[in-house]
């Protein structure tokens, strides 16, 4: 196996590991707020357990990303990756995801604590408690943009 | 325990907080026109037990046990309500000290605290087991009882005792990792030590009566304090003024119940900020204070009813709520 191919492959592994633990980290922590929630107001476990899945989503991304490299470099699909140059073009083009999915998921999880206890205290402010953590899935979104372009475009 | 371990307790909190008291509720009860719809009312709202005839002091009692309880259940690290109970701790020791030196039938209440307690804390005290006590009552003990046995002065007992305690509270807090019992003990001494300059420069006591009484905290000079209580009144006004305490001075001028509220005030404020924490034991112990300051206010609004207090007399001396 070639160097190049070594990198691409790392680049593959990053963007599904990194945001993978964001998201796991996230989730569980948003799950523990939740269940504390509905241990005291079970009526409240449609709302908590989606605010208890918005972190998820990184990890998703990651594996989109993955999927994406998986198919060019020939693993699932496309020409075997033979220089290094272009496995570093791969690795590269796969951290965005990994970097900014691993952050935001960490932070959208703790946003989404503080939205539940918003939730907890006042049920009829939904609307707006979603939309705080929300906000920190915006950049998980414009780096998993750029991660699929810069890997379709190699 | 560290404070990401706390987020499925605290998520629990933001729940129960929903059933606090509030400043409207309270406003509502300071209208009522007696005791039985006050009971009435907080039984409602699901205080006390199921015993539709219970008593006030039952209510409050089983408010209380209830809030002891959920602090158990949520698995609070217990070094925090060690140090939220020193006062009870302390007060126990007065009470058992006083009852073991004088010969006047016991009629001292005492509070139900974990190895200290009525029988154990009298016990202790009359076989002078100072070894059995916490170390830093222990000293505090071994002098006011001296003081009780040879020179049978119960308020400089009350002072030694006070005055440990107060010392106390404050080291506690300085060495507390939890950055709301820091700021907590801090306020509760500095609030304390303005209580005893007020109360001492109306009844004339000396400097070195205020020395040996205020405890030495961050944000107050106590040299200062108990030279300016020690002059007069104007003196002790102006301290308060230029020291950050502006409101405490202009309660005082308004009555000492408008004082008193000011005290409480001053220290609800301090676990305000809890209500936006989402990880850390710190919304669990403002949780647990405002229950504590919850049963104080319904404790006076009863009392205040039974004996023919007005609505407006009431609301002059309840407390701000954290709910």
């Amino acid at each position: 196996m070639s160097m190049g191919m070594v990198f691409a492959l790392m680049g593959a592994a990053l963007a599904t590991a990194l945001p993978g633990v964001g998201s796991a980290w996230g989730v569980g922590i948003a799950g523990q707020a939740a269940a504390g929630v509905v241990s005291e107001d079970p009526d409240q476990f449609a709302k908590v357990l989606l605010l208890q899945l918005l972190p998820g989503t990184q990890g998703i991304y990651g594996l989109l990303v993955t999927f994406i490299t998986l198919s060019q470099i020939g693993i699932l699909g496309g020409n075997p990756v033979t220089d290094t140059a272009t496995g570093m073009l791969y690795l590269f083009a796969c951290l965005p995801i990994a970097i900014v999915g691993l952050i935001s998921a960490y932070h959208q999880g703790r946003t989404s604590v503080a939205s539940i206890g918003l939730v907890a205290k006042k049920p009829d402010q939904f609307g707006k408690a979603m939309l705080f953590p929300a906000m920190v899935e915006t950049y998980a979104i414009l780096a998993l943009l750029i991660s699929i372009l810069a890997v379709t475009g190699i | 325990m560290n404070d990401l371990q706390y987020v499925y307790a605290v998520a629990r909190i933001r729940v129960k907080e929903k059933s606090l008291l509030t400043d409207a509720d309270v406003r509502s009860m300071a209208a009522m026109k007696d005791e039985k719809e006050i009971l009435a009312f907080l039984a409602d709202r699901g205080w006390g037990n199921s015993d539709p005839g219970q008593t006030g002091d039952e209510m409050l009692a089983a408010e209380d046990e209830k809030t002891m309880a959920l602090m158990k259940e949520l698995k609070v690290d217990p070094k925090i309500f060690d140090v939220l109970a020193y006062p009870n701790l302390y007060h126990n020791l007065k009470a058992a000290i006083k009852e073991t030196c004088t010969t006047d039938a016991p009629q001292h209440l005492y509070y139900a605290v974990d190895g200290y307690g009525e029988e154990q804390m009298r016990r202790i005290v009359s076989e002078k087991d100072w070894a059995a006590l916490p170390e830093h009552m222990r000293e505090a003990a071994a002098q006011a009882m001296d003081v009780m046995l040879t020179v049978h002065d119960g308020q400089r007992c009350d002072v030694i005792v006070d005055r440990a305690c107060l010392d106390a509270c404050e080291a506690a807090g300085q060495k507390s990792k939890n950055r709301l019992l820091r700021e907590y003990e801090e306020s509760t001494v500095a609030v304390t030590d303005i209580k005893i300059a007020v109360r001492a420069q109306k009844t004339g006591k000396s400097l070195a009566f205020l020395k040996e009484a205020l405890a030495p905290c961050r944000s107050l000079d106590v040299r200062l304090l108990a030279a300016a209580a020690s002059k007069d009144e104007a003196s002790l006004m102006d301290y308060l003024e230029d020291h950050g305490f502006r409101e405490a001075a202009e309660a005082l001028k308004e009555s000492p119940s408008a004082f008193e509220r000011w005290c409480d005030n001053r220290v609800i404020d301090t676990i305000m900020p809890q209500k936006t924490n989402s990880i850390s034991a710190g919304p669990i112990v403002a949780f647990y204070l405002a229950r504590q300051n919850e049963i104080k206010t319904v404790r006076i609004i009863l009392t205040a009813k039974s004996n023919g207090f007005t609505e407006d007399d009431i609301r002059e001396r309840v407390r701000k709520m954290y709910g």
